[in-house]
């Protein structure tokens, strides 16, 4: 069972079933791992921001350094106007980076791996700009499907273009972020399944790839919690300040 | 390019997985909606609680604290700046209060030496105002002493010339008639004498 390199994306039970009406809401080990990384975020951030001294310490400077990257980041994509979303960015930011680098660890489980976590979170996303940029522009936000400079003739075909590029924002969103995870993790656990089989003699290339991959997964983890955060703030820059 | 060779990777692997666990379980776990519900309530759950924390308690202290480090850090600069405009300006009254000095002093010692060049020229005038007088007063002497001179010779002259001839002769002789002979020598050799 444990070869199986699907396994590690099993969701299970931790403690009874508990169940609301027709919904099952056990606490799951996805469960634990999201209540982990919040933790672990809470307790980083709150430490980071108890004392105020002129020259911060560690975990200050880290906390105030992601505070400015963040920071950063939505004024460069989205301008001034997405300030009071920078609460809500950040968190995203950080509850996928916790995520994906708590799944760094052997033996651990990726919430992000799941389609429905990452959809969830995308679908939120979208309806929330959605609904911000018709409140900004009303139905004039539905000048986002009508790009300016386009022949007349050409118009009815990009307009249905705009539009399911438009709708697919959550999908592409969602996946990107589940498979990019749910691939390197697959990918590390075949390799480690190579190791094994392929035993002490042949076993060190497998290995040596495994050591490589898990530098680049880091590096994956951390890239796609930042484009799960920088393209929000492209969506929400789409939804504040109408280019078209 | 990385990103292929994954992929294919992947790829094969679910192609490996199906072959050797057709039996156990249906493909990718995440597919299975038995605890999608679960999920969505958890992440629901834990994320909110997170992003309330976050924004009302966590998020505003870093700012307020970034917010205050800057203010205190442009404070000090404005301080610096400040301090160092006063120290400039010290420099310079310092300096101008050394050139004033020199220039007291300067005036001092001019004056000073103006005052003794005076003193000194007084002085001098005085001197020589007296040392003029004396010098007139000795010539007056001089002259005076110079014109009684061949009077006072003549009557030496004449006196022992008439004591030589009594001496001589033995007879008294005329004075007159000596002082005439005098007078006449004196006047012929005067000048031989008396220079001038």
């Amino acid at each position: 069972m444990a070869a199986n390199p699907m396994s590690q994306f099993d969701v299970y039970r931790i403690g009874p079933e508990i169940k609301v009406g027709a919904f099952d809401i056990s606490f799951t080990n996805a469960s634990l791992f999201m209540i982990l990384s919040t933790v672990s975020i809470l307790l980083i951030f709150n430490l980071g921001s108890k004392k105020n001294s002129i020259l911060p310490n560690k975990i200050q400077l880290l906390a105030e350094l992601s505070y400015t990257f963040v920071s950063k980041m939505i004024s460069d994509t989205a301008g001034s106007k997405a300030k009071p979303y920078f609460a809500f960015i950040f968190s995203l930011f950080m509850f996928v980076l916790f995520c994906n680098m708590f799944g760094m660890i052997p033996y651990t489980f990726t919430v992000t791996s799941h389609i429905i976590v990452t959809f969830v979170l995308a679908a939120f996303i979208f309806i929330g700009v959605t609904v911000i940029g018709f409140i900004k522009h009303g139905f004039g936000y539905l000048k986002l499907f009508v790009p300016s400079g386009v022949p007349a003739v050409l118009l009815p075909l990009i307009v249905v273009i705009e539009i399911i590029s438009y709708l697919s924002r959550p999908i592409s969103l969602s996946v990107r972020l589940f498979a990019n995870m749910m691939a390197g993790h697959t990918m590390m656990k075949v390799f480690g399944g190579f190791v094994i089989s392929l035993g002490i003699v042949g076993g060190w290339l497998p290995l040596s790839f495994s050591v490589a991959l898990t530098g680049l997964e880091i590096l994956v983890a951390f890239l796609q919690a930042y484009v799960f955060a920088i393209l929000t703030c492209i969506y929400l820059n789409d939804a504040l300040n109408l280019h078209h | 390019m990385v990103k292929k060779i994954y992929f294919q990777l992947i790829f094969f692997s679910f192609f490996f997985i199906k072959e050797a666990f057709a039996a156990e379980s249906g493909g990718m776990p995440q597919l299975n909606p038995e605890f999608w519900v679960s999920q969505v309530f958890w992440l629901i759950l834990t994320f909110g609680i997170m992003y309330l924390v976050l924004s009302k308690l966590i998020l505003p202290k870093i700012s307020n604290n970034l917010e205050s480090r800057k203010s205190q850090i442009l404070e000090n600069i404005e301080a610096a700046e400040k301090q160092r405009k006063d120290s400039d300006a010290k420099l310079k009254e310092y300096d101008e209060i050394i050139s004033k000095s020199k220039l007291e002093a300067n005036s001092i010692f001019n004056q000073a030496r103006e005052k003794a060049l005076k003193d000194i020229g007084a002085k001098r005038e005085v001197l020589d105002k007296q040392i003029d007088n004396e010098i007139t007063e000795a010539e007056k002497e001089i002259d005076a002493l110079r014109k009684n001179a061949p009077d006072k010779i003549n009557k030496i002259a004449i006196e022992t010339s008439s004591e030589l001839l009594q001496k001589l002769i033995g007879a008294e002789v005329n004075n007159s008639s000596i002082s005439a002979i005098v007078d006449d020598l004196s006047k012929r050799n005067g000048d031989k004498y008396y220079g001038n």
